[in-house]
């Protein structure tokens, strides 16, 4: 099992790739995605959609450039919530208060229900730095806690929260929430339709992704995920753990603020309930799914769930409904996924842990956690050639102390 | 398993400054760890000279890794006060300990298990490097140098003891031997001026017993740091140790070189009686 002594020179090539290829390639992925993430809307601009029509229905369509959207303002949440549970490993299942928060932030500093219009951009760092403010007050004295006691912590949370904005009826509206929210403007270009929402949304996916992806690979990033490794660990290399799990709950919950201020500029409204504890877990999925601790996973994660659960389930419903209706099966006729949407959710996430737990677009980190086999052939493979350096000090049959 | 033969003869290499003219590095006065009703560690007294290695030995439950850990700040003593380098670090967090120069490995193994070797000396350095969030976002020139600076300084640390080869691997899958290493690398990483290695050669065979042994030497006499070490091989405290302390239900029953402690009718009773040494 053992080697006193390490061969040197042999084993610097093929099997331990070094990570400038990775990232060229990965750059080169993010282009041509980014451009594909451009073009969504074209057929929209070209007034071109009846191509894409598909039988009986129009698949591609207005509604679905707003689908496309608020899956934007779903991607933010799920790639805050990855730095939180991904990197720094704090289950957080209140999630869904901070999204509220800068929801509401926006809502009232930004609508006709207090009279206070301030504008879209300014108002788009504040309540990131309002909903960080909160993100911290709540962590600073819940991160002492580790593991269970945290996510029962940050459940309690994200119930006291919407609690709060439905009782702060002068504050909050109430339970009838916030109408008349203001749309954004860029100098004098109202956002005002579809697709310029979902360009807006474009362009701050863009920048989280820039600054979660410089952070990853910074000082920071290291002891987010030393403190997930080994928190005791982590302490005894002067990580400052309180600090930065501060910081990995205030991030997160500012990007949260983020979300939420696109998504009631969008909506133009801000509903109280919304932001349940069904939001927090949806959101927990995206980032699970898609793959816990990569920013593509979760944002993967984030657009096929919303995607399914408001554009192609309601395509599949339709065509069950319709082959139902031609084959006289009252069952499939009446049948309505929507309904039975966290039943899928459910069995999707149960199949998951079951047959791929590190999600669709794993970190490496998750996949060699999670399949050591892999790891342990590469293990082998390793082992072959018997040191050299030294011979004659090594004997084989010493080997293998005690683990 | 050791025979007397084969075992190295104490360190001479402090033959010209005797031990009491060193001036001390870390002083531990009256330390007492109480758990509820369990008395660990009971008013022990403790010195460490710069640059010397110390050893701490004892039965299991002596209370040796309570007082490593009243050192490193995980536990806050009941009583007592502890000096390092002349500041009073009792009590204090230990991330600030780790800051101020002292580093340490543990008696299980706890490296970073899913991140790289690299990565692990990387974490190392933490508390020697400064990039905030805003620099770290924006990459400024002086986070970038911090950043080639430290990453060049873990490969010659990993190429000093010969694992520049297996850096990008993931801790967990490295062999034992190398990830007891590791975490010597990891904690020398912080530039630390003591290190506390709690149990560095468990597990390991003779043969890796004895290169660990040359490399703690070797580390000593090129970073000229303190060094104290919790071990039960006595081939390794008695090779190493310019000075050994020896607790027994948590309370400091002899102190010396090791022909002193060798010779002490208290710890032959204590601890060596039971056959651990021939």
């Amino acid at each position: 099992m053992q080697q006193t002594m390490r061969p040197k020179a042999p084993f610097s090539g093929s099997l331990f790739p070094q990570a400038r290829p990775a990232s060229r390639r990965s750059l080169i992925t993010a282009f041509v995605l980014g451009v594909l993430l451009l073009l969504v809307p074209a057929p929209e601009l070209l007034a071109v959609n009846h191509i894409l029509e598909l039988p009986g229905r129009a698949f591609y369509g207005q509604a679905n450039i707003n689908a496309a959207a608020d899956a934007g303002a779903f991607v933010l949440l799920a790639l805050g919530l990855n730095i939180v549970v991904g990197y720094a490993g704090l289950l957080d299942l209140g999630y869904a208060a901070f999204f509220a928060i800068g929801t509401y932030s926006y809502a009232i500093l930004a609508s006709s229900f207090h009279g206070i219009h301030i504008p879209f951009w300014i108002m788009l760092i504040l309540s990131a730095l309002i909903t960080a403010g909160f993100g911290v007050a709540f962590g600073a004295p819940t991160l002492r806690l580790r593991g269970d006691y945290l996510a029962i912590v940050t459940l309690g949370f994200g119930e006291i929260v919407p609690t709060f904005l439905v009782n702060l009826d002068n504050l909050t509206g109430g339970a009838n929430g916030i109408a008349g929210v203001d749309q954004p403007l860029i100098g004098s270009f109202a956002v005002n339709n579809n697709i310029s929402f979902y360009y807006l949304v474009l362009v701050l996916a863009g920048f989280v992704v820039f600054v979660i992806n410089r952070l990853r690979d910074s000082r920071l990033g290291r002891a987010w995920m030393a403190i997930r490794e080994d928190e005791l660990a982590a302490a005894s290399m002067g990580i400052n753990t309180t600090l930065t799990k501060l910081l990995a709950f205030g991030l997160g919950a500012g990007f949260a603020g983020f979300a939420g201020t696109f998504y009631a500029a969008h909506l133009g409204f801000a509903d109280p309930n919304q932001f349940n504890f069904s939001q927090s877990v949806l959101i927990l999925c995206m980032v699970i799914l898609g793959g816990m601790g990569n920013l593509w996973g979760a944002m993967l994660g984030a657009i096929l769930i919303y995607l399914l659960q408001t554009v192609f389930l309601i395509q599949i419903n339709n065509w069950i409904n319709d082959l139902g209706r031609s084959t006289h099966f009252d069952f499939l006729t009446t049948l309505d996924l929507r309904t039975n949407l966290f039943f899928i959710y459910g069995i999707t996430l149960v199949l998951f842990m079951l047959f791929r737990p590190e999600g669709l677009l794993p970190s490496n980190r998750r996949r060699a956690e999670l399949h050591p086999e892999t790891a342990a052939i590469s293990e082998a493979e390793r082992q072959e050639p018997y040191d050299t350096r030294e011979a004659g000090q090594a004997d084989p049959n010493t080997k293998g102390g005690s683990q | 398993m050791s025979s007397p033969s084969a075992s190295p003869g104490p360190s001479t290499t402090a033959g010209a400054t005797a031990l009491a003219d060193r001036p001390a590095l870390l002083v531990a006065e009256g330390i007492t760890m109480r758990f509820g009703g369990l008395v660990a560690v009971n008013s022990v007294d403790f010195t460490i000279p710069q640059g010397t290695i110390v050893s701490l030995i004892g039965p299991n439950g002596a209370g040796k890794t309570t007082f490593f850990n009243t050192i490193t700040g995980i536990y806050k003593p009941t009583s007592g006060r502890m000096t390092f380098d002349g500041r009073e670090i009792t009590g204090t967090d230990p991330s600030r300990i780790t800051s101020l120069g002292i580093a340490r490995t543990f008696q299980n193994i706890r490296l970073f298990a899913n991140m790289t070797a690299l990565e692990n000396v990387l974490v190392g350095q933490h508390s020697r490097m400064r990039a905030g969030l805003i620099g770290s976002v924006l990459r400024t020139a002086p986070v970038r140098r911090e950043e080639a600076l430290a990453q060049e300084k873990a490969r010659q640390l990993l190429d000093e003891v010969g694992m520049s080869g297996v850096m990008d691997e993931t801790a967990k899958n490295l062999p034992y031997g190398d990830q007891r290493r590791l975490e010597i690398v990891r904690a020398l990483a912080s530039d630390p001026k003591l290190l506390l290695l709690d149990e560095p050669t468990a597990g390991m065979n003779p043969n890796e017993t004895a290169d660990l042994i040359s490399f703690i030497r070797l580390i000593r006499d090129q970073r000229q740091l303190a060094i104290l070490l919790i071990e039960h091989d006595m081939k390794v405290v008695m090779g190493l140790s310019e000075r050994i302390t020896v607790l027994d239900y948590g309370t400091k029953i002899a102190e010396g070189n090791p022909a002193e402690v060798r010779a002490n009718p208290r710890v032959i009773e204590a601890y060596l009686g039971s056959g651990a040494v021939s």
